[in-house]
């Protein structure tokens, strides 16, 4: 770097502060007494922000609370204000929709799958370091994220905040020869996602699985992204209506972000292994033998897995958006009308890090009187706490510096979204 | 010869904006032969953008303690930067990692030149703070500046 004008900068950080975390271990002689994960979350801040806004705004705005997820923002938005004004956009928008989150979830799982989390696996400091001895594995990951992108660019109008998503649709749908184009790239995608499954599924694991109960989409005959009901491990079943009815969030002093509960079963997760656990039947015929070759079983709840689940729903994003292309024909109109009507909304959508809630309420003259977020890290806030002190306690043997690499890998198998709910990972252990 | 303009933030974090309400000014002057775009940050975007080009201007709001709020650094990256803004994120990785990324992998523009500038607040709502705003016109006189030394006349 040069500095032209001869003055030493001392940067702090750079302004991507769309959030902090910090995570803090208490270790009392041979007991791990306190495992704290510090969230700062701003989902609260925009749900400020969208009160006295248009009924046609949120899913704008609600695109900016993550860069990494910011479709699954617009469809759960989307979803919530048609749900209160009484519309549905019909088969074909959602259809599109579906294709424009296969792109999202392409992109966020090719990421982390190998810049994040592979490196902790085969031993490299992080994506730079590894990129060094096997760059033909970095390249391979990210055209496997660019033919997301190109997906999300083609149907969103770019790859990042899609501007072509609106309440009741889209402002334009693309042609089918649009979509078409996109096909011989993406089959070179969904083979680069077969090797992928294979690379990831010969990882080592370490013995580690939870029993927390499970939250998903569900909706039978696919595999749950752009709507369907709440399904639970237990076996509770609801509506989105009902969510706040099911998932209770308490303040707890250490975060500001809350603490998410199912009622009458405590402590549960959402995301890829929740999915694949509760829907690995949806799968297709190819992302399902894939899976099954990599060694997963009809569940995974071995967080260290869950690398393999999202390799395999790259896979199944991909196989999924080739056949929806096939079957494509440009909705029209390309968005429906939504007519105002005062009301509450909900909107329930598989976002790539697990069930994203929105809830508004619109009053007679259009506006947002309230608004309601839970992203899914917040709801997995509490298990991923509750796993690091289980898997701390069984390695107080190890050096602090040895511990805080293994936790940081064991807590980027969840995939917090620091974006929606940690960017910095300061961690700090205390021996007493 | 290529020129590529990228406006790295956030402007739901007030300074973070910094970079978008550049590129948005840049657009006014409808420059020939360059492309503007804004994006987030994350590495293999970036790389996707500047990989194929000769010159990149990239412009990002950065915190620094002490903060003289509104103060450009004008950085020419010609070698991995090594931890600049590094993180032990769990979720995403910085403009420093993207650079040290895209030389490990050969992937670096023929010229990039970062304006880096401080910021006062990047608490959650929309708007420059003064200081930051008063910068704009000089951010997009150096950013123009160095495109068109860039372009042919």
């Amino acid at each position: 770097m040069t500095h032209r004008n001869d003055r030493a900068l001392h940067v702090a950080g750079l302004a991507r502060v769309e959030g902090e975390g910090a995570m803090h271990i208490v270790v009392s002689g041979d007991r791990v007494e306190r495992v704290e994960l510090e969230i700062y979350e701003p989902p609260r801040f925009f749900e400020a922000f969208l009160r006295g806004r248009h009924y046609t705004e949120p899913p704008d705005i609600t695109a900016r609370i993550c860069g990494i997820c910011p479709v699954a923002y617009q469809m759960s938005a989307c979803a919530a204000i048609e749900d209160a004004c009484g519309t549905d956009a019909g088969e074909a928008i959602w259809n599109l929709r579906r294709l424009l989150y296969c792109g999202e979830w392409i992109q966020s799982h090719a990421l982390h799958i190998y810049l994040l989390h592979a490196p902790d696996f085969l031993g490299y400091a992080g994506a730079v370091e590894m990129a060094r001895d096997h760059r033909d594995i970095v390249e391979r990951g990210l055209a496997l994220k660019k033919a997301g992108n190109e997906l999300m660019g083609a149907i969103g109008g770019r790859p990042i905040h899609p501007v072509n998503v609106r309440v009741g649709g889209f402002y334009r749908a693309p042609s089918r020869a649009d979509l078409l184009q996109l096909r011989d790239r993406l089959r070179r995608a969904r083979d680069i996602a077969l090797q992928t499954v294979a690379w990831v599924g010969g990882f080592d694991f370490p013995d580690f699985t939870h029993d927390h109960d499970l939250l998903a989409l569900s909706r039978p005959g696919t595999y749950p992204i752009e709507r369907g009901d709440l399904h639970t491990s237990t076996g509770e079943r609801f509506a989105p209506a009902a969510f706040e009815e099911h998932v209770l969030e308490v303040q707890v002093p250490h975060s500001t972000a809350l603490h998410a509960r199912l009622v009458g079963h405590g402590t549960y997760f959402t995301g890829p292994a929740a999915r694949y656990t509760l829907n690995s039947q949806w799968l297709s015929q190819l992302a399902r033998d894939a899976a099954r070759d990599a060694g997963l079983g009809a569940e995974c709840r071995n967080p260290f897995q869950s690398i393999v689940v999202r390799a395999v729903e790259t896979l199944y994003a991909l196989d999924e958006a080739l056949r929806l292309i096939e079957a494509y024909e440009p909705p029209k109109p390309a968005a429906v009308d939504v007519p105002i009507r005062a009301g509450r909304g909900y909107g329930v959508t598989e976002a790539p890090r697990g069930v994203l809630y929105h809830r508004y309420d619109v009053s007679a003259d259009g506006l947002v009187e309230t608004a309601k977020i839970v992203p899914p890290t917040s709801q997995n806030q509490a298990g991923i706490e509750a796993d690091l002190r289980r898997f701390v306690q069984d390695r107080l043997n190890l050096d602090d510096e040895n511990m805080t690499w293994r936790c940081e890998q064991a807590i980027r198998n969840y995939d917090p979204c620091i974006s929606c709910a940690t960017h910095f990972l300061d961690l700090t252990i205390d021996r007493r | 010869m290529t020129a590529v303009v990228i406006g790295i933030g956030n402007e739901f974090r007030r300074d973070d904006g910094v970079g978008p309400a550049v590129v948005q000014r840049l657009a006014e002057l409808d420059l020939p032969g360059v492309s503007l775009t804004v994006t987030d940050g994350e590495p293999s975007r970036l790389i996707d953008l500047w990989a194929e080009a000769d010159v990149v201007v990239l412009i990002d709001a950065v915190r620094n303690d002490p903060a003289r709020p509104g103060k450009i650094h004008e950085l020419i990256v010609d070698r991995p930067v090594g931890g600049l803004g590094g993180t032990a994120s769990s979720h995403g990785l910085g403009l420093g990692e993207a650079i040290d990324l895209a030389v490990a992998l050969e992937r670096m523009p023929r010229r990039l030149v970062i304006l880096a500038i401080e910021g006062a607040d990047f608490s959650a709502g929309t708007g420059l703070s003064p200081e930051v705003a008063a910068a704009i016109d000089r951010l997009v006189d150096l950013a123009a500046r160095e495109v068109g030394t860039a372009l042919p006349r």
